[in-house]
């Protein structure tokens, strides 16, 4: 059992590494623009998703609706529901009911990743090993980012403030190389939002709206011209 | 920000996040029938990310100009299929180099 715990907390070092560094970039940016450390730990503990933190913060300044809070996080977290329905699959029967309430706030797409990629069923020692480093990672950088990125020059500042793009970019390409569906998903996608950010008739939409119009729309193009293959 | 303003953010944030997260693993334990939901799906995240990234990223260092280098890196080193790590830390340096370069001219 100890065994098991241990085997995933050594295989969540990596993406907890990663998740140093994004996380450092957004406790920076949620201290600079107006959030208390505690804040930005407390976001990020409770949360533990870069895009919906990252996507969350403008809105949460601009006293933007409790609605749009919600309709902005559903839909940039819904993957995760395919995700949650897929690694269901795979749980063994140490996975009772409240073990799946437990793990599943953590259900990260790189946790989701590596849990999907083991041999067999998983179990809730393993699966709590695997969510612990890169939990802790998550909060740790937030704090360290909201604490001590004020301290950092300037020029390091500006030039962390693209980590969490370059992390996206990293997760979309690939797949955009590999399946001309997903790249014309993206690029529609990407084309739509630059629609709502210059013309000036669509200019005044507020960014959660926007993000979820490319999204909804451009999935469901990209789903109704290129149905996935039902082996997938 | 007041804490009585931030906690209804805190708390729909976090609460829609878990129910999405946790409410498949428990309770719909079916898999999802429909072609076109689950192709749907399958594209979100893609849209998602694409549509968050542009053209937000051109405004995320303070200058255009750093910022198309930070990207330009970025898109070389995901295309070739560099890890997540390798991808941020890359597209930092690059930009930080282009200010210093800047500075210099």
């Amino acid at each position: 059992m100890k065994q098991k715990f241990f085997q995933g907390v050594r295989h969540g070092i990596p993406i907890a590494l990663g998740y140093l560094s994004v996380s450092f970039t957004f406790g920076m940016k949620a201290v600079a623009d107006g959030l208390t450390p505690l804040q930005a730990v407390l976001i990020s503990m409770t949360n533990v998703t870069s895009a919906g933190q990252f996507a969350g913060l403008p809105l949460m300044l601009a006293q933007a609706s409790l609605i749009e809070v919600a309709l902005t996080q559903l839909i940039i977290n819904l993957r995760y529901a395919l995700m949650s329905i897929s690694l269901s699959q795979k749980l063994d029967s140490t996975m009772t009911t409240l073990h799946r309430m437990c793990f599943s706030f953590c259900n990260t797409d790189e946790i989701f990743a590596v849990a999907s990629g083991q041999q067999g069923k998983v179990g809730k020692w393993y699966l709590y090993g695997l969510m612990s480093t890169p939990w802790f990672g998550w909060a740790l950088g937030t704090l360290l980012g909201a604490v001590a990125g004020t301290l950092l020059p300037p020029f390091v500042r500006s030039a962390l403030g693209i980590a969490i793009y370059g992390m996206f970019l990293a997760i979309i390409l690939p797949p955009a190389r590999k399946e001309k569906s997903v790249r014309a998903v993206v690029l529609l996608a990407v084309g739509l939002s630059l629609c709502f950010r210059y013309l000036p008739m669509l200019k005044g939409i507020s960014s959660g709206f926007v993000i979820i119009i490319c999204a909804v729309v451009a999935s469901a193009v990209g789903a109704w011209l290129f149905p996935v293959k039902e082996a997938e | 920000m007041q804490w009585q303003k931030f906690i209804p953010y805190l708390l729909v944030m976090a609460g829609v996040t878990y129910l999405i997260r946790m409410l498949p693993m428990t309770v719909f334990r079916k898999e999802i029938k429909s072609r076109f939901v689950k192709s749907f799906l399958y594209y979100v995240p893609y849209a998602v990310l694409g549509a968050m990234t542009f053209p937000e990223v051109m405004y995320s260092t303070g200058s255009f100009a750093t910022a198309s280098v930070g990207v330009a890196v970025a898109v070389l080193m995901a295309w070739r299929g560099k890890s997540l790590l390798t991808v941020a830390v890359c597209a930092c340096l690059a930009v930080a180099a282009a200010q210093g370069v800047m500075l210099l001219v």
